[in-house]
């Protein structure tokens, strides 16, 4: 056993435990972060902390929650928001949370986009971080099945459904899926698992991973430099802070994103009490039938760009149907982003707008998914079909070309 | 270099104890998402047919889903490959979600056939889409014969399989 010497402090018995000196200089105070940034680089900080807001005020919804097609949606829709102190509160914050949780992180990933900060060694980052994503949309449909009320029903079926499109084996794995013929019991209770247990430890774990694939590259900065980590935390440490180009993840870091977060949490709570509406739909306040479908079944706002580009296509092209189109296309929607470090062949890290061919790029990537946004919610008829399919035509061409245009876009950075 | 092989073993063996363990942890849980025997047995839905009379619609409920029933009368031509003749009758069965966005139309006895609320869509009284947005026929379910007032929804009869075989160059089939 090793000598312990007798401590003189808490601070100090702590210390010859667990180390907590070395490890804080690793993790905080001597972990550097560029000082070249903007408050976008506060996106995930923010992020941890509404993952913290939403584990926590899920763990108080858990205690009255009940999973049972015969229970479910009165357990909230009266015990939790009528009866239990607060409850109300609580369900307001975990619904908002769960809708401006996809806000932040797509601003949080299409900084990274704009910024470059997915290559050249960040690769990792940007793999971890859609790893998360996955995680998070699937953490948020199967939230959005719990309250069984009608749009949870038929979002439930509809999504489940689009599993039925894979050849061979899709009528199987549906109804596997589901754990009966059409959604039922069964598929509450297992939804309702996966929702408060195994995504939540999943996305714990990935969140861990993805701070720790920040590590070695570390964090980009505006202007996409690479500079020498090493000699600029010396002069950090010698005191020279005005001329280092990094500063410390905590106290100095971390303080500046506690600021944005403060200033965000006005605007969330703005929304919790006042404007919640929009992450608690009409229709979902009626109960689940399994014989009566909504008249328009449409998904929350963040997967409305993806469910367009699945109905984009509605009508035959070279003997494959529309049905099959859509599918094809919402599988290439769902994983093109992954590979995008792989996609811009481009070496340039630097802000889009300084990109001769990328920005144009980025800025009509933005307007496609703006638009298919918009059209994913309005009913699929005459003119509103077209222009889906239109621009779910202009994003699968955007993520085709984009190996081409950034080749030419790196002949032209090599020619000056 | 007798220890040397001796671990490389120990490593194999290791390696496929864990790796059967593993496919077996596998095929338990694969198992228990499997629907239930209790839902397996719910899956089939068996039809008294003699209840339904002419240009009537009956809606019995099969795996979750709505099933339109209606029997043809007399002045109504039956369908080629789409009406079912059971006994002395031809019906429609069919499962009564709209093919175009899954709502549930109505049927009207005056004028024989489907309206959709949802999209407007219309369809005979076989099911046949003849207006609005529905690209397709409204879908038949797996059914079998049993005698000639009994119909079973869930399984395959060889009236079924025919009919859907004589559909199999059309775009019909779910």
């Amino acid at each position: 056993m090793a000598e312990f010497e007798k401590a003189n402090s808490i601070g100090e018995w702590f210390d010859q435990r667990l180390n907590v000196k070395a490890f804080t200089k690793v993790m905080m105070t001597e972990y550097w972060i560029p000082k070249n940034i903007n408050f976008l680089w506060a996106m995930g900080a923010l992020l941890v902390m509404l993952f913290k807001l939403l584990l926590i005020t899920g763990i108080f919804l858990l205690m009255y929650y009940k999973p049972d097609v015969n229970l479910a949606f009165d357990s909230v829709n009266y015990t939790i928001m009528q009866e239990v102190g607060y409850g109300w509160l609580f369900r307001n914050i975990h619904g908002v949370g769960a809708s401006v949780v996809f806000l932040i992180i797509y601003i949080h990933m299409f900084t990274a986009i704009y910024y470059g900060s997915y290559k050249k060694g960040r690769e990792m980052i940007w793999l971890s971080g859609m790893l998360l994503f996955v995680l998070f949309s699937a953490e948020g449909f199967s939230g959005y099945m719990l309250p069984w009320g009608q749009m949870s029903y038929w979002a439930a079926y509809v999504i489940t459904e689009i599993f039925g499109g894979i050849p061979f084996i899709g009528d199987e794995l549906v109804v596997w899926i589901r754990g009966n013929f059409y959604v039922a019991d069964a598929t509450l209770t297992r939804f309702f698992m996966l929702h408060v247990l195994l995504i939540p430890i999943a996305i714990i774990g990935a969140i861990a991973f993805h701070f720790y694939t920040l590590r070695f590259p570390h964090v980009n900065n505006e202007e996409g430099e690479f500079f020498d980590y090493h000699a600029e935390s010396k002069k950090y440490l010698a005191g020279d802070k005005a001329h280092s180009k990094v500063i410390a993840f905590w106290p100095d870091f971390l303080s500046k994103d506690i600021m944005v977060i403060a200033l965000f949490m006005v605007f969330f709570f703005y929304l919790v009490f006042y404007n919640n509406g929009f992450a608690m739909d009409p229709v979902n306040f009626d109960k689940a039938d399994s014989m009566k479908t909504p008249a328009h079944i449409y998904p929350e706002w963040y997967f409305l760009w993806s469910y367009e580009v699945l109905r984009g296509f509605f009508f035959e092209i070279g003997g494959i149907s529309g049905k099959d189109l859509g599918l094809m296309a919402f599988g290439f929607a769902q994983g093109i982003f992954l590979v995008l470090p792989w996609l811009d062949r481009s070496p340039m890290v630097k802000p889009a707008n300084q990109r001769p061919v990328f920005k144009y790029w980025f800025w009509l990537l933005m307007a496609d998914l703006f638009v298919l946004t918009i059209f994913g919610k309005l009913p699929p008829t005459g003119i509103n079909a077209w222009v889906g399919f239109f621009s779910s035509i202009t994003f699968l061409g955007l993520f085709i070309s984009l190996p081409f245009l950034s080749k030419i876009e790196a002949k032209m950075a090599g020619g000056k | 270099m007798i220890n040397e092989s001796r671990r490389g073993f120990m490593g194999k063996a290791f390696g496929a104890v864990a790796a059967v363990g593993a496919v077996a942890s596998l095929v338990a849980m694969k198992k228990s998402w499997d629907p239930l025997p209790s839902v397996m047995a719910a899956g089939f839905t068996t039809v008294d047919m003699s209840k339904l009379t002419d240009n009537k619609l009956e809606i019995v409920k099969w795996q979750g889903k709505p099933i339109f029933l209606l029997r043809f009368g007399a002045d109504m031509p039956p369908v080629e490959k789409r009406s079912v003749k059971v006994g002395q009758h031809y019906y429609a069965v069919m499962i009564g979600l709209c093919t175009h966005l899954g709502c549930i139309p109505a049927y009207r006895d005056t004028t024989k056939d489907f309206k959709c609320a949802c999209h407007g869509g219309e369809f005979t009284a076989a099911g046949v889409q003849k207006f609005g947005p529905p690209p397709i026929p409204l879908h038949i379910p797996p059914f079998s014969i049993k005698d000639e007032n009994t119909i079973v929804l869930g399984e395959s009869g060889p009236e079924y399989q025919s009919l859907i075989a004589s559909l199999s160059t059309d775009t019909n089939i779910a």
